[in-house]
């Protein structure tokens, strides 16, 4: 009886439905096996993360380096002496990301923009040239371009510094900024500003009074995927910084020539460093998107 | 990406002209200055300043910087190890891209059929791409950890493997490793791109394809691919510019270890600027690596051009 029932349901799923959700499973494992590993890891006892047979669901999952680093609770007298030391230093870590990342974002959206206004609306003898040569230098590799940085920011005495970093991460945000506002102010009617600049507007003033505002989601997406670049930043911060002004990605892959292996703390530090940007990700998955498929950036 | 005005950028000169034309000019060039320092400042004057190191010996080895000449170029293009780099950097690229199109083309074409949790998958699809590419190496290297690492333990549970492997200890193994845990991440950013591109076809195609017969090969054999050509043909190039500079995971996964087996290009000039301290041969590096991308990306950009002059 229950025989003859699931065998009529099986008849009636077609082998090419089952396929699409047999790929659909096999894309959910794939996807979410390793991020799930990165959690599991950071909140799993030292002693279970080396078990065998493995503790695929932690026994007793600990929030312990996870505040250690946040510094919401006082460590216990045993636990002081080893973890300590790298909660310090990625809770500075993380300090220098937030920094750096939201500084540059704004300083790039902020000059950015007016440059990518006059592209849009202004027409000026170089125009054509200007607009294709960054989309040319934008696609150098920092490590071209690492070694001239290093003498220059070693020549203004900025190694070391967030201030190092601020100045040079505009070197691969702000042609994408300009490129992408460019695209967005060309699609604002230009009759609006007309109508302002009619009423009295200077060009300045119909840019900040009428462009601006309506182009707030513009600036909103383009700053997210500006901070997801800034704060996934590698090379320049490895190369620039030897200390105190360490982000959170030096910090993740600098930890084992510090400290030792100790994979529960490094995944620690990177739940911590994947929390911002994922969380950008999920919620504001569209507008990510609609930048990325149009922007085709980010490498 | 798409600008009005890649080709509408008529010559203008400035004689002749209005003097509310030339006032405009003036604004215009007020708003991008800043802008354009930056650019000049950090990408223009480092690129040829980068060259100009590269024609001295600067090594901390020696005292003082005499100009040599080309001879760090002499000295990069008879070096074993620089062409066994570019030997694996073009392997790691061309891998990496190759696997990354063919799964990112299929995976897109799974999300276009309709499912149930359809918006799920493809919510959380975007999640390791949101993954920072140093942690993402870093859990990778747990993960491939050669005695408690997860994939060992699971592969042992499953009694697929009777000892642990050390996946990142051979030198071709450890290459294809780090090409596994660099796609974990960037395919999402492929499925995200074919996905935009298989939404743009009519589907009505589709349609008067299948009453004539055809089958599903035949649809995406002859309406999908043709349809998805350019977007692919932006991808492969976008992506083999991006993935060319690989430096990040590598420097997390392997150090370009074992037995330099991932030691690529971009590697490679860091260890010899940073590390040997060898700066005057290591911009010599960075400057091959510049000029072969802006080869690059002057075949990206008419690319684009062809294809909006065709639109």
């Amino acid at each position: 009886m229950m025989g003859a029932r699931s065998r009529r349901i099986w008849h009636r799923i077609k082998p090419q439905t089952f396929l699409v959700y047999l790929g659909a499973l096999l894309l959910l494992l794939w996807t979410l096996a390793p991020a799930y590993w990165l959690l599991a890891s950071a909140i799993s006892p030292s002693h279970e993360l080396v078990a065998y047979p493995p503790h695929w669901f932690p026994d007793n999952p600990t929030l312990e380096r996870l505040q250690a680093i946040i510094g919401s609770k006082m460590l216990r007298a045993s636990s002081m002496q080893t973890m300590a030391a790298p909660a310090a230093f990625f809770r500075r870590a993380i300090l220098n990301s937030a920094i750096v990342a939201s500084t540059t974002t704004l300083l790039c959206l902020g000059l950015g923009s007016l440059a990518g206004y006059a592209f849009a609306r202004l027409r000026f003898p170089g125009r054509g040239f200007l607009l294709i040569l960054p989309l040319a230098l934008q696609m150098l590799p920092p490590i071209a371009l690492v070694i001239p940085l290093y003498s220059l920011v070693q020549a203004l005495g900025l190694i070391d510094t967030l201030a190092g970093l601020i100045l040079v991460y505009p070197s691969f945000l702000l042609v994408y900024v300009v490129w992408v506002m460019t695209g967005y102010f060309q699609n604002i009617p230009e009759e609006l500003e007309d109508a302002a600049r009619v009423d009295g507007c200077s060009r300045l003033g119909a840019f900040f009074r009428i462009v601006v505002p309506l182009s707030t989601p513009a600036f909103f997406s383009t700053g997210l995927l500006t901070f997801l670049l800034a704060w996934d930043e590698f090379l320049y911060a490895l190369v620039l910084t030897s200390a105190r002004a360490k982000t959170l990605p030096v910090a993740v892959g600098e930890f084992s020539t510090q400290f030792g292996i100790d994979y529960g703390m490094m995944m620690a530090g990177g739940l911590l460093a994947s929390v911002p940007p994922v969380i950008i990700a999920l919620l504001f998955q569209p507008l990510l998107v609609r930048g990325l498929t149009t922007g085709s950036i980010k490498g | 990406m798409r600008v009005r005005g890649l080709q509408g950028s008529s010559p203008i000169g400035w004689k002749g002209r209005p003097p509310e034309f030339r006032r405009e000019a003036r604004f215009a060039y007020a708003l991008i200055m800043p802008s354009l320092l930056l650019m000049v400042g950090l990408i223009v004057v480092p690129f040829f300043y980068a060259f100009w190191i590269s024609l001295h010996r600067v090594n901390f080895l020696f005292p003082g910087r005499p100009f040599i000449g080309l001879e760090n170029y002499v000295h990069m293009t008879t070096n074993q190890d620089f062409w066994a780099s570019v030997g694996r950097t073009i392997y790691f690229t061309a891998v990496s891209v190759v696997t990354q199109t063919v799964l990112g083309i299929a995976i897109a074409q799974l999300l276009n059929k309709p499912f149930r949790g359809r918006i799920i998958v493809r919510t959380l699809l975007l999640l390791p791409w949101a993954i920072p590419t140093v942690v993402n190496g870093t859990l990778w290297r747990w993960i491939l950890d050669g005695s408690t690492g997860a994939l060992n333990h699971l592969l042992l549970q499953l009694g697929l493997i009777k000892h642990n492997v050390i996946w990142l200890g051979r030198p071709f193994l450890a290459m294809n490793m780090v090409i596994l845990g660099d796609s974990w991440r960037m395919l999402p950013l492929y499925v995200i791109m074919f996905l935009a591109g298989l939404q743009a076809i009519p589907e009505d195609l589709y349609d008067a394809a299948r009453v004539d017969g055809a089958t599903s090969w035949d649809c995406f054999r002859y309406v999908t691919l043709p349809f998805l050509r350019p977007v692919i043909l932006v991808v492969l190039i976008l992506r083999t510019l991006q993935t060319f500079r690989v430096f990040d995971i590598i420097y997390v996964m392997t150090r370009g270890g074992p037995a330099n087996g991932t030691m690529v290009i971009t590697f490679l000039t860091y260890f010899t600027t940073f590390k040997f301290q060898n700066f005057g041969y290591g911009a010599a590096l960075a400057f091959f690596i510049g000029i072969t991308t802006l080869g690059m990306a002057w075949v990206y950009i008419r690319t684009l051009r062809g294809r909006e002059e065709a639109l």
